[in-house]
């Protein structure tokens, strides 16, 4: 704390050195910041424990038995130690079943929308064709559709089509974005024009300029792609309560829900439904914890001085 | 881009080798996409349509013969008859309309303050801030509602915090009660006024619009609250940092105060993203339907019903189609039009004299100061 008061009395210092007269108010300044500063600390590190200790209480509880988890929910240290929640979830149950099937659904889901957004986002950035506005202005329509007002829609034509309760079902109609579109048309009319412009020159096909020399440069907006397809398709939920109704076909999130509304269990069974919600979290964690300086792109690097 | 496409042989003859085939490759490479959002997208909304004009009960296709046209029937029975569905739809607009009132305003409130706190350049330990302000944002909405039905059950760890100060928790979850009745309750008032009770819109009674958020959807509101306002720090924080620190050192210079310096420099810079964060919140409320299909299931008593869990359950779990699609146009229209509303409120407007007047008398000041700083 002492460390960061300095911090601030230096940048301080360069702002205004050799002003005699501010020195005295800067002075006056240093020790009056030490109080608002502590405040701050203190503020943040409330307001952060309240954000965390939900987290921190759901690990405890996972490993406690069912009746201490009633007895004692908000203690972080279980008195006993069990892990009957995840025998019970790996063991005894369909979890590992829904886990595969999210899976599933979250690769395809994720290497389909990298792939058709970041061809149409190409197309529609830097290839000349008539209808490409009307293309473009179609994508931004869709954008603007609440999903939610879409449940009924969808569970029609995919009836129709005779997808309904298939893996087909399921991901077809998430294999495009249309946000995905946007944010791969904006980065491509960002990169320079003149080196896809050299590969025509040499003979390369659109496909090939596309594949082998624009793709490799967008690798920040593919990652965006990647991060927003995969925790979108990982945590979707309403689109296969619309598009499933077999058990085999059950996801995390559909299976976790009907956990919490109480099938597969008798009474509260808290450790059991705060495990499954954990283990579901995990992988969208460990997504987040590997990108984390581009998802807080907002954050380290961009100080200004 | 269209001139040339209009006048191609004349326009694009020098590069004709390079360009050759380009309008196939265009249509080729935007195929896919088209076809998907186009069979799952366009096509849903014109079939529903027609399904939200039918008397189609679910059994076989919609567009069979033996499924006929309704007028605007389904639509009517949940806006005009005055029976029970006008009831469902009027309460699930109710309960939609508090979670909007107090979400929208609570999140970007919070999410504003979050920023600016964490924005400091002098800040140890910024980046554990953050990402513990936004790790609730990266879970799924399930994971998180299976969380908040364990903290907020009847001797859940809320509930035991609340009494270590000496209050007695409500059962959330289970508790029907309007808080603002709750409120007025506690005031000694438990009926309304006759004016309020004897007039009705969509089948509720004045006095019920007025019940405010049930208990149980308060604990629906402060998870949203919890859930997103990461999500918008991070915008808040992208737009804070792109303000330069002229302003603010000019500000300073002018003997504004902390205080004075957000309310008057900072916060009007950040309007465009204050519009952002308006907008994708009032849009994201009034979509409630994860947390509602995890948790509550519309109880307790109907309090936790929103539009888009209506609409699901009268097509899904009560077979009546028609008004399942029926409610969910009108839910499209309500969102459309409280976008274009906000779209307006915050437009920019032509400065007013007096306020030109102040600017200009700003505008004068930074550069005498700016020049004693360096000095």
């Amino acid at each position: 704390m002492t460390g960061s008061t300095l911090d601030e009395a230096r940048v301080l210092t360069q702002e205004r050195a050799a002003d005699s007269p501010r020195t005295v108010r800067q002075q006056r300044r240093r020790t009056r910041s030490r109080v608002p500063q502590v405040a701050l600390y203190a503020l943040l590190i409330v307001i952060s424990l309240i954000y965390i200790y939900p987290f921190l209480v759901q690990v405890a509880t996972s490993f406690k038995p069912d009746a201490e988890a009633a007895i004692d929910p908000v203690s972080l240290i279980p008195q006993t130690w069990t892990t009957a929640a995840y025998e019970q979830l790996f063991l005894r149950s369909d979890f590992p079943l829904w886990f595969a099937n999210s899976a599933v659904v979250t690769i395809f889901v994720t290497l389909g929308r990298v792939f058709f957004c970041s061809l149409a986002g190409y197309a529609l950035a830097r290839l000349h064709f008539r209808g490409r506005g009307l293309v473009f202005a179609a994508v931004v329509a869709v954008m603007a559709v609440p999903p939610v007002t879409l449940l009924i829609p969808k569970f029609l034509v995919i009836n129709q089509l005779g997808i309904y309760d298939s893996y087909a079902g399921m991901i077809l109609p998430l294999l495009v974005d249309a946000a995905g579109v946007f944010i791969m048309k904006n980065f491509f009319e960002s990169i320079p024009v003149s080196v896809e412009e050299q590969a025509r020159m040499d003979g390369a096909g659109t496909f090939r300029v596309f594949w082998s020399v624009v793709l490799p440069m967008a690798r920040p907006a593919l990652i965006t792609i990647i991060i927003l397809s995969f925790q979108g398709s990982w945590n979707e939920l309403s689109h296969f309560i619309v598009s499933t109704q077999s058990p085999e076909l059950t996801t995390l999130t559909k299976g976790v829900a009907s956990l919490a509304s109480g099938q597969l269990s008798q009474g509260t069974q808290y450790p059991l439904k705060l495990a499954a919600a954990l283990l579901m979290t995990i992988p969208v964690a460990v997504m987040f914890f590997i990108f984390q300086r581009r998802i807080m792109n907002a954050s380290e690097g961009a100080v200004k001085e | 881009m269209t001139a040339s496409t209009a006048a191609p042989s004349r326009a694009r003859k020098p590069r004709a080798g390079i360009r050759r085939g380009e309008a196939l490759a265009g249509w080729t490479f935007s195929l896919p996409v088209l076809l998907i959002l186009g069979l799952f997208m366009f096509v849903p909304v014109l079939m529903a349509l027609w399904v939200s004009f039918s008397d189609w009960s679910g059994r076989g296709s919609p567009l069979s013969g033996n499924v006929n046209f309704v007028g605007f029937e389904n639509y009517a029975a949940i806006t005009v008859d005055g029976g029970l569905a006008t009831r469902d739809f009027g309460t699930s607009l109710r309960n939609n309309a508090w979670y909007v009132l107090l979400v929208v305003p609570l999140q970007t409130a919070l999410s504003l303050f979050l920023a600016v706190l964490v924005n400091r350049a002098v800040l140890r330990g910024r980046g554990a801030f953050r990402t513990a302000f936004y790790f609730p944002s990266v879970t799924s909405t399930v994971a998180i509602v299976v969380l908040w039905l364990f903290l907020f059950s009847a001797s859940g760890v809320v509930n035991e915090i609340l009494s270590w100060v000496g209050i007695n928790g409500p059962n959330w979850f289970q508790d029907p009660n309007g808080i603002v009745h709750n409120a007025l309750a506690g005031l000694g008032v438990t009926s309304g006024p006759a004016f309020l009770t004897e007039n009705d819109f969509l089948g509720l009674s004045w006095w019920n619009w007025l019940a405010g958020p049930s208990v149980a959807m308060t604990a629906l509101i402060l998870m949203s609250v919890f859930t997103t306002s990461g999500t918008f720090m991070l915008l808040f924080l992208a737009a804070l940092q792109n303000i330069g620190g002229d302003t603010q050192e000019a500000a300073m210079m002018d003997g504004a105060n902390g205080w004075q310096r957000f309310w008057r420099v900072t916060l009007p810079q950040l309007k465009p993203t204050l519009f952002t964060v308006l907008t994708l919140g009032l849009i994201g409320c009034w979509q409630v339907f994860d947390q509602i299909y995890t948790g509550t299931q519309g109880g307790p008593g109907k309090t936790t019903v929103t539009p888009a869990w209506l609409s699901y359950s009268s097509a899904f779990l009560d077979q009546d189609w028609g008004r399942g699609a029926a409610i969910a146009f009108i839910l499209f229209a309500i969102i459309v039009v409280f976008t274009l509303f906000q779209r307006w409120v915050l437009r920019d407007r032509p400065v007013s004299k007096r306020r030109a007047r102040e600017y200009q008398v700003a505008a004068q000041h930074p550069e005498p100061a700016r020049k004693e700083a360096v000095r």
